[in-house]
């Protein structure tokens, strides 16, 4: 069994508490353990590299430094601090004065970065490691029928980190594909849902929203799935105010691409955490979990 | 709009260092491209969200032309960096390679600094909120952020976002109390070999 460190980020640990379940339930049916780091912090998120990207370096060290410290590779399931861990490791790696600096502070906690671990977004195990032929392997509850929009956003794929295909990514897809839904074609899949600006500049993210639901609406998907949190409550939680404020009548279900896994793999929907949503997710399933009825089990 | 054509002349700057100069200062760190190198062809205006949907008073190109030319008051008081949500779509396709959502990052900072920034934002407030948070437990809670950003906001704005939480708290998806992590001193400890902290209230 493979195991990675964990880095749940603050989301998960209420606002986005169904993807930390189903990350948990779906990386265990397929033979991957997530071990926790024991006293992860924030990842500085977005706002702390506005301020002083010494310290947002520091503290994404830290996580990965405790990583480091049980010889796992990292794996973030949110975006933002994929991308913070990701970047922070790049700038230590290639700056020895900055690492230097930054391990000096780290020994206050007993902890020393020096690059043996890398980082991964939680998608890319899924993605790479296990890859779509060993999950479809396991699907026991093939989603047939159900249209699903696979949402990159931003931070898995932007900026570069090397590997990617910026542009035309199919990864995702082929995750949807795997659980036996159609994964949905629209213009929008790699465009921003707006991230922090729902804060800062609620209108411009409002307006970002709209444009994206109405776009994977439009290509007729009954759901939609992402890899962020962020990107879950600005495309979920903030339907209602969309519809007010654009006059839209906006009611698509948007979970976490591991509960749509977890679902295909036969896994209970409330170990899924699904029925935390704001737009009910039920009846949009229903039917695809309807008509392919569990095998018995044997 | 007028931000340009209203304009005094650049002024020279005393340390004998251009604004130019200063701005690829900042940058320095990051492996693209000096804005030097920028032949204004409008790709990132073009891809960005929130430019192509008219929140931005200047777009990313326009503000890049505005940096060479030394309009430095201008630039500091342009929404344009603020308003970036960091979707690095101008910085995968920049055809000079020049790393323009860090350049957004690097303006943030300098304006941070400087507290030079344009009046209104809710982004520098709620981004030293989230530091001062952070610096006080290592986690972030959701709820005192609100207190940064939610007097800016009309009354319709805040009983939607109070209809918004209400819902997430009958889902169980707001916290209550706020996370703390374990080794809080050596955290602190950490922090203050890096930057220097006033002492915890």
């Amino acid at each position: 069994m493979k195991t990675y460190a964990y880095f749940p980020g603050c989301s998960l640990e209420k606002m986005a508490y169904s993807y930390h379940q189903s990350a948990i339930e779906t990386t265990r049916a397929l033979g991957v353990e997530l071990k926790e780091l024991e006293d992860w912090n924030c990842c500085g998120a977005t706002a702390y590299f506005h301020v002083d990207e010494l310290l947002a370096f520091t503290l994404c060290a830290r996580n990965i430094a405790m990583a480091e410290k049980e010889q796992l590779d990292l794996v973030a399931p949110c975006s933002g601090c994929y991308k913070n861990a990701y970047f922070a490791r790049e700038a230590l790696l290639h700056d020895p004065d900055l690492a230097e600096h930054i391990n000096e502070a780290l020994a206050e906690d007993n902890l020393q970065f020096a690059g043996t671990s890398k980082i991964h977004h939680l998608i890319e195990i899924f993605a790479f490691d296990i890859g779509p032929d060993a999950i479809k392997a396991k699907v026991t509850n093939p989603l047939k029928g159900l249209r699903v929009a696979p949402y990159y956003g931003c931070q898995i794929l932007r900026p570069r980190k090397g590997k990617e295909d910026v542009e035309r990514p199919r990864f995702f897809e082929d995750i949807v594909a795997a659980t036996g839904a159609t994964p949905v074609e629209y213009l929008l899949r790699l465009r921003c849902c707006g991230g922090a600006l729902i804060i800062t500049n609620r209108m411009a993210a409002l307006s970002m929203v709209r444009n994206l639901l109405e776009c994977a609406v439009r290509a007729r998907a009954d759901l939609i799935v992402t890899a962020c949190p962020l990107c879950q409550v600005n495309l979920e939680c903030y339907q209602k105010q969309v519809n007010r404020e654009f006059g839209t009548e906006l009611n698509v279900p948007v979970i976490y691409f591991t509960q749509l896994l977890g679902l295909a793999l036969g896994i209970p929907p409330k170990r899924l955490g699904i029925g935390s949503e704001l737009v009910a997710v039920m009846p949009a399933i229903e039917q695809a979990l309807r008509t392919e009825p569990a095998p018995a089990a044997t | 709009m007028s931000a340009v054509t209203s304009a005094q002349p650049p002024k020279e700057v005393d340390a004998g260092v251009s604004f130019v100069e200063e701005i690829n200062h900042l940058l320095y760190a990051a492996k693209g491209n000096p804005i030097n190198t920028c032949i204004q062809c409008g790709t990132c205006s073009a891809t960005c969200p929130v430019a192509s949907a008219g929140y931005m008073d200047n777009s990313p190109r326009r503000l890049i032309a505005m940096i060479r030319a030394g309009f430095k008051e201008q630039v500091l008081k342009a929404n344009t960096f603020w308003y970036c949500a960091s979707c690095y779509q101008c910085t995968v396709r920049c055809p000079r390679g020049i790393d323009i959502a860090e350049l957004m990052y690097g303006l943030k900072r300098y304006t941070v600094w400087r507290s030079e920034y344009q009046e209104g934002l809710i982004g520098p407030s709620f981004s030293e909120t989230f530091v001062k948070m952070i610096v006080r437990t290592g986690r972030s809670y959701e709820p005192v952020l609100a207190t940064s950003y939610l007097f800016t906001y009309g009354l319709p704005e805040i009983i939607q976002e109070a209809q918004t939480a209400t819902a997430l708290m009958l889902k169980g998806r707001l916290p209550l109390l706020p996370a703390r992590i374990k080794r809080l001193d050596n955290f602190r400890r950490m922090i203050r070999k890096i930057i220097p902290l006033g002492e915890p209230e």
